[in-house]
């Protein structure tokens, strides 16, 4: 009965219902919107890092570390023979790691050396430029932060200067053959990368690595050398982590759009139900009890809360489709600031936070309708009939 | 009077309201007694207590003092669910402003008493199609209450009132926003009605146009019964 009679209310009061559809349906979008930007930003994170640096996963030299760089002349050796065999197959590229020290425009700054195979086509990362090796110099790769925070330019020589096998500084020029314009900042930022055979040359470590680079979809092989096997999963836990610390202003930024959520739906109910204070009257009048009457707004809400959910499904899906086709521009370069992000972030609306939107929006519309109502009902029906104004 | 046919019965009752750290007496002491099938106006001047009364009788307000049985059941100490029911079951309200949902249509308006008192759909519409037919409101069932004048307002509030076929109606100044025409034309339905179903009538009214129909007035004053009159050949009968 109490439906019937709801869903009478909901499509008799046509204009009302519009309104308090399109301010809760709006409020799912923002929600869902904003979240999904949130998640796609992550999202995008661990897949440009994937795709740029991680890829399948790694095998690390026992003693590297990637967090210290003071480890890094100690952790190269020969590459294990199953390790190699997929390094043969060009399932795999070595990678080499030392630290260095570089002087573009006279000023010394420290840097993070990486010999790479230039022909790797494992991670996207420009190394083929590295081919281009004529004058004597080293060819020299390096991202756009690093370009700026060294004013370098493709073309421009500086000194790089290292400590060899034997405990002894040795230097020689390197060339920028080519910045790379890439959003996976820990490739960039502070690193240079130059041809894997040259590194090995300088650093009198022939075929030697650091660790090594396998490709996506590869099973773990079995190896019995101390060489260690580094997943995507285990890769990514630094970004996890980040995303983890990152967690709690994320819950703040959702929290917040919930409670402005709130207010509009609330507003829009309170006024709606308000108003019908001699509607409520009238229906004590015919004999309906208060209880009833507070299921009966209670659940109108909900029903606006439906169909507050199909509403944007057609109203708003189509925005949300086409922002999760083609992505939101971002104003500002953020790679800049040491961030992973896309210069186009593309939301991503995964099946729990939609449900889990829908389910929080719905619960605040049933509160909020039931709050105002309940408080109306407890009116002496002859006030609510004389539409008394409720305080 | 016939205490067995006895529709509503007032033993000394008085209502007080609170204003500011005092009381106003909108009732005072008032004994009254009203039969089955009677057409009652409660007739009195502004503030002197018939709205009270009515909203008493319909269980929308409760007695400061005093008892209030209605249609055989005391009102003293029953609960809101309790009134509900008895209003539900037994009772329809005319009001001046005609209270009539705006978002619903004429039937749906009409029909509204019936789906409270979970009538079945056939019974429904059966019951709803003879209440619109008894105020001759047949063309205007899809009309919602912004398309209709004040007169079919009313009249839609009556069918409203009457369609579950209550013993008791209550209307509170059920002409004072029509002119005389319309005002004529509704209390000629509700003699009807009276007449047809044997529905007790209250009226709170001072609307002159329509004492002329009433069997019974009972004028009040200052919250008290000054005068109790039967009309045995009422002008407009």
């Amino acid at each position: 009965m109490l439906l019937k009679i709801a869903i009478k209310n909901l499509l008799g009061a046509r204009l009302r219902t519009i309104l308090n559809v399109f301010v809760t349906s709006f409020s799912f979008f923002i929600i869902l919107l904003m979240s999904g930007m949130y998640d796609g930003m992550l999202q995008h994170a661990k897949n440009v890092t994937i795709d740029t640096e991680i890829a399948g996963g790694a095998y690390w030299h026992p003693n590297y570390d990637p967090l210290d760089p003071m480890s890094f002349e100690d952790s190269h050796s020969l590459i294990p023979n199953k390790i190699q065999s997929l390094i043969d197959k060009k399932d795999a590229f070595p990678v080499l790691v030392n630290q260095v020290s570089i002087y573009p425009g006279g000023r010394i700054m420290p840097a993070i050396l990486k010999g790479i195979p230039p022909n790797q086509d494992i991670v996207k990362m420009p190394s083929t430029s590295l081919n281009s090796y004529k004058d004597g110099t080293i060819p020299v790769l390096i991202g756009k932060g690093m370009a700026q925070s060294t004013k370098l330019n493709v073309g421009d020589s500086f000194t790089i200067r290292w400590l060899d096998i034997n405990r002894t500084f040795d230097a020689n020029e390197g060339t920028v053959v080519h910045i790379m314009d890439t959003e996976n900042f820990k490739i960039d930022m502070g690193h240079i990368w130059i041809p894997l055979n040259i590194a090995q040359s300088m650093f009198a470590m022939q075929d030697q690595a650091t660790y090594v680079t396998y490709k996506k979809n590869l099973k773990e092989i079995a190896d019995n050398t101390d060489w260690l096997h580094r997943d995507v999963d285990f890769l990514v836990k630094d970004m996890e982590a980040i995303i983890e610390a990152d967690k709690p202003s994320v819950q703040v930024m959702f929290i917040i759009l919930l409670s402005l959520a709130a207010m509009g739906i609330f507003n829009a109910q309170v006024l709606s139900i308000f108003r019908r204070g001699r509607e409520i009257g009238t229906l004590m009048a015919l004999g309906m009890t208060r209880l009833r009457v507070v299921a009966l707004f209670t659940l109108e809400g909900g029903l606006n809360a439906i169909l507050s959910a199909f509403a944007t499904l057609i109203v708003f899906g189509p925005f949300l489709w086409y922002f999760s086709m083609s992505g939101i521009p971002l104003p500002i370069d953020y790679t800049e600031m040491g961030l992973i992000m896309a210069k186009r972030l593309i939301p991503v609306y995964s099946a729990g936070l939609i449900f889990s939107t829908m389910i929080l929006v719905s619960i605040i519309v049933l509160i909020v309708s039931y709050l105002p109502s309940r408080k109306i009902s407890q009116m002496k029906p002859t006030d609510a009939l004389r539409g008394k104004a409720i305080t | 009077m016939n205490i067995k046919n006895s529709v509503i019965k007032f033993n000394n009752v008085t209502k007080r309201f609170p204003v500011g750290g005092d009381y106003f007496i909108a009732l005072k002491n008032i004994d009254l007694l009203l039969n089955k099938g009677e057409f009652t106006g409660l007739v009195g001047p502004s503030g002197s207590g018939k709205t009270t009364l009515l909203n008493i009788i319909g269980g929308l307000d409760s007695a400061s003092d005093g008892n209030v049985s209605v249609l055989g059941q005391s009102l003293e100490n029953t609960s809101h669910n309790e009134r509900a029911k008895v209003r539900r079951k037994n009772m329809g309200f005319i009001f001046q402003s005609y209270n009539l949902l705006p978002v619903y249509s004429v039937f749906e308006n009409v029909e509204l008493p019936l789906i409270l008192n979970k009538i079945d759909s056939t019974q429904r519409l059966k019951k709803v199609n003879q209440a619109i037919e008894w105020v001759g409101l047949s063309d205007k069932r899809d009309s919602r209450p912004s398309m209709l004048s004040g007169g079919e307002c009313q009249r839609t509030a009556i069918a409203r009132a009457i369609v579950h076929q209550p013993a008791l109606v209550m209307a509170d100044e059920p002409t004072a926003n029509l002119d005389a025409e319309n005002s004529h034309h509704i209390m000629k339905i509700l003699t009807n009605l009276n007449r047809e179903l044997s529905t007790s009538f209250v009226f709170a009214t001072h609307d002159e146009k329509i004492m002329g129909y009433l069997k019974r007035i009972i004028h009040l004053e200052d919250g008290q019964i000054k005068k109790d009159q039967l009309i045995k050949n009422p002008k407009f009968s």
